[in-house]
C-alpha cells in the first residue's frame, strides 16, 4: 500500500512539472499543438477533480456532470454575445449559475438512492442539454462561437487571455489551486462527514451529522468546479455547443475518474491525462479507434478497479 | 384548433409510447431481474434497424425483413450476454454503467465498418404506405396505425408470457429473489440469457418499427434511451405494468407539449416569449415529469420489489 502510494506521488510530480514546462518543452521537440492538448488536459482534470469530490468522496454516482461544465462555458457564451466581455462579471456569474443549477438538481436527486440518483442525475443533465439545443437565438444545436475571451482590466493594468501562455499558465494555476482546496477540503470535519457518509450512511446520521446537508454542499462545490472547467474550456476553445453536455461527455468523465482510481486526490488528473492520452494516441493511428478504445474502457473497468494510482478498493455494491 | 388534429397528435404521442415501451420493456426486465444497467440497449436497437434494412434490401420486403431480423437481434443479445455482459452481474452499477458505455463506443463503430456512414432507409410496402380514415374525418398514415397495433399486440403478449407462463413465473420471481429461485434448482444462468435475448429482440424490434421513417442510422439509439431509462423509472424498475403506463405516459405528454404548449404559451406570455420558451419547455417536459414522480415517490410509480 504505502509503495503504491509513493509511485503515485511520484508520479503525479512528474505530471505537474510536465505540465509545468509543456510550452517549453513542446516547441522543443517541434510539435507546438501538445500545448494546446495539455491545455485541454489541465481543464478536463478540473473538471474530474470536481466530480470526484462526490463521485469518489461522497459515493454519489453522478451521471450528470456535463451539464455544469455546459452551463459554466454557456454563461460566458452569452455574455460574449451580448458584448460583456468583463470576466469579473462574467466569471462569478457563470460560477453561481452552475451552483445554482448543483443546489437545485442535487436536492432533488439527492432523495433518491443507487441507480435511480444515477438515472436523475443524468435526466436533469438531459434537461439542460435540450434547453441548450432549443436555445435559437445562441445557435441551438450547431453552438456558438466565441469572439472575445473574458478581459480582466482594473484601472488601466490589463490581464489579457488572448495571449495563450498566459492562458495556459492560468489554466495551470487554477488546477493546482482546485486540487489545494479539495486536498484541504477532504481532510477537514465536511471532508471526514461526506466520506464517512459514503460507507455508512445511517451510523453517521445516528451521531447526529446533517448527511443530506453535507451530501448536498459537496455536490454544490464539485457543481461549481465543473463550472469553472466550463468557463476555461469556453474561453480556451472560443466554441460552445450543446454537444460539451450531452450525457456521453458525463459518462467520459466518470471514465476519467475511475481511470485514475476515484476517491484519491491526484486519481482523476492522472486519469484525465490518460484518458485523453490515449484518445489522442489511438484517433491518430485509425480512425475507427473507438473499435479499440470501447474494450479497452471495458477491460479496464472490469480489470484494473481503483484505477491507475488507486489506493482504494472498495468492492461493495452501491444503493 | 381543430378536433382532428388533436386525436392526429395523441395517435403520434401513443406510437412514441409504444416504441418506448418496447425499449423500456427489455430494460426493465434485464434491470428488475439481473440488476443490470445496459447503456448498450440503445445499440441493440440501433441495430435491430440495421438488421431489418439489410433483410428487407435483401428480400424486397419488409415483413419478411422483420421476420428474419427479429431471431438475428435475439441470437446477437444472447451472444452480447455471454460474452460481456454477464461479467457485470456482480458488478457495482456504476462499473455497468462504464462497461456498457464502452460498448456503445465499440457497436456504434462496428456498425459504421458493416454498414457505413451514412443511414439505410427502409421502403415501405404498399400496402403499409398509404393512410387510414377514422372517424371525425381523420386521416392517419397506415404505417403509423401499424406501429401502435405492433405494440399493443406486443404489451398484450408479453403480460401473457409473464403472468401465465412458466417462464413468466421464473421471470417474476427472478425478479423478487433470485438467489432463492438458483436455491431451487433453476438454471439461472440460462434465464439470464433468455431474458437479456427477449429484451434484445424486443429493443431490435422497436428498432426495425421506426427505420422505414426515421432510417436506420447510427447514434439513433442514444437519445431514445435516454428517454427510455426515465420511462423505466418513472414506471417503477422491474415493472412491465410500470413501463408500458409510463411509456405511453411520457410519449403523450411529449408528443403533445411539442404540439401545443407553445400555443398555451401563447396565451399566458407575450408572443417571442412564448415562441423562444415553448420548444425549450417541450422537450424538458418528460424530466419534469420523471423529476416530479421521483420527489413523491422515489421507487416510481409501481415498483416492482418491495423493499
Amino acid at each position: 500500500m504505502r509503495l503504491k502510494k509513493k509511485v503515485q506521488e511520484i508520479g503525479v510530480s512528474c505530471l505537474f512539472i510536465l505540465f509545468a514546462v509543456m510550452p517549453i518543452l513542446a516547441p522543443a521537440i517541434g510539435e507546438a499543438f501538445y500545448v494546446d492538448v495539455f491545455a485541454r488536459i489541465m481543464i478536463w482534470s478540473i473538471a474530474a477533480v470536481g466530480l470526484n469530490l462526490v463521485l469518489g468522496y461522497g459515493g454519489m454516482i453522478s451521471f450528470g456532470h456535463a451539464a455544469y461544465i455546459g452551463l459554466g462555458g454557456y454563461t460566458i457564451a452569452i455574455f460574449s454575445f451580448h458584448e460583456i466581455n468583463n470576466g469579473f462579471i462574467q466569471w462569478p456569474v457563470a460560477l453561481l449559475i452552475s451552483g445554482l443549477a448543483a443546489l437545485l438538481f442535487g436536492a432533488l436527486s439527492l432523495r433518491t438512492r443507487g441507480v435511480y440518483f444515477i438515472m436523475i442525475t443524468l435526466a436533469f443533465a438531459q434537461m439542460v442539454y435540450f434547453l441548450g439545443v432549443s436555445a435559437d437565438k445562441y445557435g441551438s444545436n450547431d453552438g456558438m462561437n466565441i469572439w472575445n475571451r473574458s478581459e480582466f482590466k482594473i484601472s488601466g493594468l490589463n490581464f489579457s487571455i488572448d495571449d495563450s501562455l498566459t492562458f495556459y499558465y492560468l489554466i495551470f494555476f487554477i488546477l493546482v489551486l482546485i486540487v489545494f482546496l479539495v486536498r484541504r477540503l477532504v481532510n477537514s470535519r465536511f471532508g471526514m462527514a461526506i466520506q464517512g457518509a459514503r460507507s455508512n450512511e445511517s451510523r453517521l446520521e445516528m451521531l447526529g451529522v446533517p448527511t443530506y446537508i453535507y451530501k448536498l454542499t459537496a455536490f454544490v462545490i464539485s457543481g461549481v468546479i465543473c463550472g469553472l472547467a466550463g468557463i476555461l474550456q469556453a474561453n480556451f476553445e472560443r466554441f460552445v455547443s450543446p454537444d460539451m453536455m450531452d450525457w456521453p461527455r458525463s459518462g467520459e468523465l466518470m471514465f476519467m475518474v475511475i481511470m485514475g482510481g476515484m476517491g484519491t486526490l491526484m486519481g482523476p488528473v492522472l486519469g484525465a491525462t490518460a484518458f485523453l492520452v490515449l484518445s489522442e494516441v489511438l484517433s491518430s493511428l485509425t480512425i475507427h479507434w473507438h473499435l479499440i478504445f470501447g474494450p479497452l474502457l471495458i477491460i479496464l473497468v472490469l480489470y484494473a478497479r481503483g484505477g491507475l494510482g488507486g489506493i482504494i478498493d472498495r468492492g461493495q455494491k452501491d444503493g | 384548433m381543430e378536433i382532428s388534429f388533436v386525436v392526429e397528435q395523441l395517435l403520434n404521442g401513443f406510437q412514441l409510447g409504444v416504441l418506448l415501451f418496447l425499449l423500456a420493456a427489455g430494460l426493465t426486465l434485464v434491470f428488475g431481474i439481473m440488476d443490470l444497467v445496459n447503456l448498450a440497449h440503445g445499440s441493440i436497437y440501433m441495430i435491430g434497424a440495421f438488421f431489418a434494412a439489410t433483410m428487407t434490401l435483401a428480400l424486397d420486403s419488409f415483413i419478411l425483413g422483420i421476420v428474419i431480423a427479429l431471431p438475428m437481434t435475439l441470437i446477437l443479445g444472447m451472444v452480447l450476454e455471454v460474452l460481456a455482459l454477464r461479467t457485470l452481474y456482480a458488478r457495482g452499477h456504476m462499473d455497468q454503467v462504464l462497461a456498457t458505455f464502452g460498448l456503445i463506443l465499440f457497436l456504434n463503430e462496428l456498425v459504421r465498418i458493416i454498414w457505413g456512414p451514412a443511414g439505410l432507409a427502409i421502403p415501405l410496402p404498399l400496402f403499409l404506405d398509404g393512410s387510414v380514415s377514422l372517424p371525425l374525418g381523420i386521416v392517419y398514415p397506415t404505417y403509423r396505425m401499424f406501429i401502435i397495433l405492433i405494440g399493443i399486440i406486443v404489451a398484450l403478449g408479453l403480460y401473457y408470457l409473464v403472468s401465465k407462463t412458466r417462464l413468466g413465473m421464473l421471470i417474476r420471481a427472478g425478479a423478487s429473489n433470485r438467489t432463492m429461485v438458483g436455491a431451487l434448482g433453476i438454471n439461472i444462468r440460462f434465464l439470464f440469457t433468455a431474458v437479456f435475448g427477449l429484451g434484445a429482440m424486443l429493443a431490435g424490434l422497436a428498432g426495425m418499427l421506426i427505420a422505414p421513417i426515421n432510417q436506420a442510422q447510427i447514434g439513433m439509439g442514444e437519445d431514445i434511451l435516454i428517454l427510455a431509462f426515465v420511462v423505466i423509472v418513472i414506471g417503477g424498475i422491474g415493472s412491465i405494468r410500470g413501463a408500458f403506463i409510463a411509456a405511453i405516459l411520457a410519449g403523450v405528454i411529449d408528443t403533445m407539449g411539442r404540439a401545443f404548449l407553445d400555443v398555451l404559451l401563447l396565451a399566458l406570455l407575450p408572443a417571442n416569449a412564448a415562441e423562444a420558451a415553448g420548444p425549450a419547455l417541450s422537450s424538458m417536459l418528460i424530466y419534469f415529469l420523471m423529476a416530479v414522480v421521483l420527489i413523491f415517490r422515489p421507487q416510481g410509480l409501481f415498483p416492482a420489489r418491495n423493499g
